[in-house]
């Protein structure tokens, strides 16, 4: 296992099974996720990695029939405790998901919903608020003249923005990204990615991607997960150069998957 | 190419486009027929008096329908402004909290009863329950009866509509750490809002041309009356009592009276169009 003897972990995972009714999702993960850095999680679709990042702030909860075993320590916390409040923790773990998920309000409110869940500011202070999440997610100078115009008459790439900065807004601990650029073209996956880049300085990240140029491209530690189980985690160099297993070869190299 | 095959699909094609424009004709006909009808006759008696004067005595001549009109916009006025919040509030729950629960397939089974069952039914059962007990027709039961009408259409559409909320836009609420009755009124009814307009029109729509239910409890009131607490006056049974009267006046009164129904729901319809589309 991946030594992060010298790095603060944000996250750390012990033997945690999921189970989807009866079929068995994810067979025993123990990882760390380190604070301030940008964990990835790559590996074929179904293999789990999906799976996991939704364990991180209990998504799967919304659905009867799923369930996790084992143990998920946010900060010494654990958060797979069936008395934990769910929206507390949420508030903690931002979720960024693969499709733009706009609120059906203006830009501005999309930005400030959240934060109003768990801050009493005042009228400038949230102004500055909004800015401030606007202007960590690159989309500011485009909306800054536009912010009551609705969220959803945002382009889909403006509109995943719109969601990291309503998920930066709230200033989570760990932000989880579910594929954030999939439905993206280029150009807006660029600015996502660099946005990415930006946000571990304030933020542990954890994500999801299917392509693996963008995990080498951005994160610091890759996880690579297969058929339910942790194959190999490491440096993101280490996977990519010189990867322990042959699995994690074969996939990286285009040999299956 | 085999020519056989292809002149043989030819033939099923025209076959198949014929019967369906003429079904298509043999409809609009029917349609355009009845607009015909009760525009030439409807506006003829339109006038002035028509909305000033009430129903008019039998024999005398003149008069209007008023007390009629007030009466069918105060009762399904009431009941739209009674339907609406529960038949919403009730959508929000099968859809979001009851889901698969006991209780919410129950409600479904008993909307879906109500929605098909026979108009005539339910004003008998507010009879039954509340005009037999007080011993008099008014306004209220009529409302009491037009309600149990719209309130299954409102209901159903909202579930329908919260439904069509795409499961994502539900997570990226939850995952800000929204508490859920913020996300369903907040994000899932806001962005169902137009569906759900349109669903309260339709069932406004529905209920203003009801009248058998309210035969048995508004019953109808020869004069202007405002107190919902007596007999009420009300376009549908005006027109049902007047239709088959012996006097002219009665009769053109009732066209008349059907003319401002059919507009009304046209109108209603077309909002509703309007609105839907709005959203798309």
């Amino acid at each position: 296992m991946l030594e992060t003897a010298n790095v603060k972990n944000a996250i750390e995972v012990k033997n945690l099974d999921f189970y989807y009714g009866k079929f068995k999702g994810l067979k025993s993960i123990n990882l760390n996720i380190a604070e301030n850095k940008v964990t990835a999680f790559i590996g074929p679709s179904g293999c789990g990695k999906s799976t996991l990042l939704r364990t991180f702030n209990r998504m799967y909860d919304l659905y009867p029939g799923q369930r996790a075993e084992g143990q998920i320590n946010l900060y010494g916390e654990d958060i797979l405790d069936p008395k934990l409040d769910l929206n507390l923790l949420r508030s903690k773990v931002g979720m960024i998901f693969q499709k733009p998920t706009p609120f059906p309000m203006t830009i501005y409110d999309n930005i400030a919903f959240g934060v109003k869940l768990y801050e009493n500011l005042s009228k400038v202070d949230m102004d500055e608020r909004v800015e401030w999440a606007l202007n960590k997610a690159a989309l500011w100078n485009e909306v800054k003249d536009k912010l009551n115009q609705s969220g959803l008459s945002l382009s889909g790439g403006q509109q995943q923005r719109l969601c990291i900065a309503r998920g930066v807004a709230v200033k989570p601990t760990v932000l989880l990204l579910d594929e954030p650029t999939s439905a993206l073209d280029p150009i807006s996956t660029g600015k996502v990615e660099e946005l990415v880049h930006e946000l571990k300085k304030d933020y542990t990240v954890a994500i999801v991607t299917h392509n693996m140029q963008q995990a080498a491209r951005i994160s610091d530690y890759t996880a690579f997960m297969y058929l339910g189980e942790l194959i190999e985690f490491n440096d993101t160099k280490q996977i990519f150069l010189k990867p322990d297993r042959e699995e994690t070869e074969d996939y990286i190299t285009g040999r299956f998957g | 190419m085999n020519k056989n095959i292809y002149r043989s699909r030819k033939i099923s094609n025209t076959v198949g486009l014929t019967l369906s424009m003429g079904a298509m004709l043999l409809g609009m006909t029917a349609l355009i027929w009845i607009l015909f009808i009760l525009f030439s006759k409807g506006f003829a008696a339109l006038s002035l008096d028509f909305f000033l004067n009430s129903t008019p005595a039998p024999g005398s001549v003149g008069g209007g329908l008023s007390n009629a009109i007030v009466g069918s916009l105060m009762m399904v006025g009431l009941c739209t402004f009674v339907s609406t919040p529960i038949g919403v509030l009730a959508g929000i729950f099968l859809a979001e909290y009851g889901d698969r629960s006991k209780i919410a397939s129950i409600t479904r089974f008993v909307t879906d009863i109500m929605l098909s069952a026979p108009s005539i039914v339910i004003g008998l059962f507010v009879y039954a329950i509340y005009v037999a007990q007080v011993k008099h027709f008014s306004g209220f039961a009529g409302t009491l009866a037009l309600s149990l009408i719209a309130v299954p259409v409102v209901l159903k559409t909202t579930e329908n509509m919260l439904r069509l909320v795409p499961s994502t836009l539900r997570e990226a609420a939850y995952a800000l750490g929204t508490p859920k009755w913020k996300v369903s009124f907040s994000i899932i009814l806001r962005s169902a809002k137009s569906g759900v307009i349109t669903g309260i029109l339709l069932a406004i729509a529905r209920v203003s041309g009801e009248t058998a239910p309210l035969l048995f409890t508004a019953l109808n009131n020869q004069f202007f009356s405002a107190d919902m607490n007596k007999p009420m006056s009300n376009l549908p049974v005006v027109i049902y009592q007047f239709a088959l009267s012996p006097y002219e006046n009665w009769v053109n009164l009732a066209w008349g009276g059907a003319l401002i129904i059919t507009l009304t729901v046209l109108g209603l319809n077309v909002l509703a169009r309007v609105f839907f589309r709005e959203k798309s």
